[in-house]
């Protein structure tokens, strides 16, 4: 089994004080809000946001991998359990942002007004 | 005959149980497949908001305009802090569940209950603050005006800095009781009446000369539009109803569906933490009775060490949604 009985506890601390910086440096830019991200957009959302997304996935990253400790299991726990998450996701978020998307166009090129 | 028998591996039960393919205990890997299929149930909910905010992307609520509140900080206006003190016990109680799960590695029985015991009382903090935050939510604190068509009307200022209901409605001598099974003709009842009518807003819109409403729109600043005093006078005329705080059908933020997705989402994530606590309750008192020491591993403690942390992580992601993106 991936128990080695040595103590990580220098690991689990170093990941703590790298979540706790990721999440501060959120706390700023959402505070602050820069012009340069904030405005300008890539695919239809903000790079504030992009950059969000990304420090979580960060984040998302040192949890699984460090404290729940999936460094240390076998690559097929590993492909079981994130594959199917992240292409059922990708799928998901792709299909219900498009449709949301279109009915956002719908709802602007319509004639009749639906929220006054 | 012989060519179609496999002779090797024919000394292992492989059906028979006991054997490892994924090197993990039948335990812990039912564990991650219920992670996984939970995953994608939080999935689907973050998904569906998304899907509304895509929807409504014009008259979304900005999140830091909504959750302003902090602990024994009144009137001052303080977004985002609060939730990521929030982060920060989720995270941190994480960490002390991981350290748990690492002394149990090492059969270190007090350290695990120690470790054990600051989780729990840090997912104690962690849900106490939710129920704050939500608190706060159901409460509101300035009030809004809702027209016939559904949509929301805000006031500001000459400044476009809030004002509250309170502070301009008029007392008008008109009288509405609330309509309760008591005293309905049939078994009919009403939720509780906001503290002004639409027409004291009203009238104490006409005393104000310098209130203008803010409406949903979102300008290409990323503000909220705020109407000329004419156009307000106009929109005002339309007013149907008087929202103050949030409830399920309606809510002074901005877009009903708002709230609906508030409530649910981190509603069903508070409810997970609940649990959690609950279940490492139950692992805390099995640890002090000595129940893992006499197994001989401290496994129980990693598997709901595997939950507690994907808790975790479900609240990352639903920071990021709710109150930065």
């Amino acid at each position: 089994m991936s128990h080695e009985h040595v103590s990580n506890t220098k690991r689990i601390w170093t990941v703590f004080g790298l979540l706790s910086i990721i999440t501060i440096v959120e706390v700023i830019f959402g505070i602050i809000k820069p012009a340069s991200l904030y405005m300008n957009s890539f695919m239809a959302m903000s790079l504030l946001n992009w950059l969000f997304i990304i420090l979580t996935l960060v984040k998302a990253y040192y949890i699984v991998w460090a404290f729940m400790h999936m460094e240390g299991e076998k690559s097929t726990l590993k492909n079981a359990v994130v594959l199917p998450v992240i292409f059922l996701v990708l799928y998901l978020l792709f299909i219900l942002l498009t449709e949301g998307n279109y009915i956002y166009e719908v709802f602007k090129n319509s004639t009749i007004k639906w929220n006054f | 005959m012989e060519a179609t028998v496999t002779t090797a591996n024919s000394e292992e039960k492989t059906w028979g149980g006991g054997n490892e393919p994924m090197k993990a205990s039948y335990g812990k890997l039912m564990m991650w497949f219920f992670i996984v299929s939970d995953a994608l149930t939080f999935s689907g909910f973050l998904a569906a908001y998304g899907f509304s905010r895509f929807k409504f992307i014009e008259t979304w609520p900005l999140a830091d305009e909504v959750f302003t509140h902090f602990p024994f900080m009144h009137g001052v206006s303080a977004p985002m802090y609060y939730v990521a003190l929030m982060t920060f016990i989720l995270i941190f109680s994480s960490v002390t569940m991981v350290l748990a799960v690492d002394a149990g590695h090492q059969m270190k029985k007090n350290k695990v209950v120690i470790y054990m015991f600051l989780t729990i009382i840090g997912g104690m903090i962690f849900v106490g603050s939710q129920a704050w935050e939500w608190k706060n939510f159901i409460k509101g604190e300035y009030g809004a005006v809702e027209t016939k068509g559904g949509s929301l009307l805000q006031f500001v200022d000459k400044e476009g800095h809030r004002v509250a209901l309170a502070d301009f409605a008029t007392t008008l001598p008109e009288e509405r009781e609330q309509l309760s099974r008591s005293k309905g003709s049939w078994f009919m009842s009403e939720s509780s009446l906001p503290a002004y009518s639409v027409a004291e807003v009203q009238a104490g819109f006409k005393a104000h000369p310098d209130l203008l409403i803010r409406t949903e729109v979102i300008t290409k600043d990323k503000q909220k539009t705020i109407l000329s005093r004419k156009d307000s006078e106009l929109r005002l005329t339309q007013a149907s109803l008087v929202v103050e705080g949030a409830n399920l059908t309606h809510n002074e933020y901005g877009s009903k569906l708002f709230a609906d997705f508030f409530f649910f989402i981190t509603g069903f994530h508070g409810f997970h933490v609940f649990s959690g606590i609950i279940i490492n309750i139950i692992i805390f008192f099995n640890v002090l009775l000595g129940t893992y020491e006499k197994r001989g591993s401290y496994e129980m403690v990693e598997k709901v060490g595997l939950y507690w942390h994907f808790v975790d992580l479900v609240w990352v992601f639903v920071f990021t949604f709710f109150y930065l993106v």
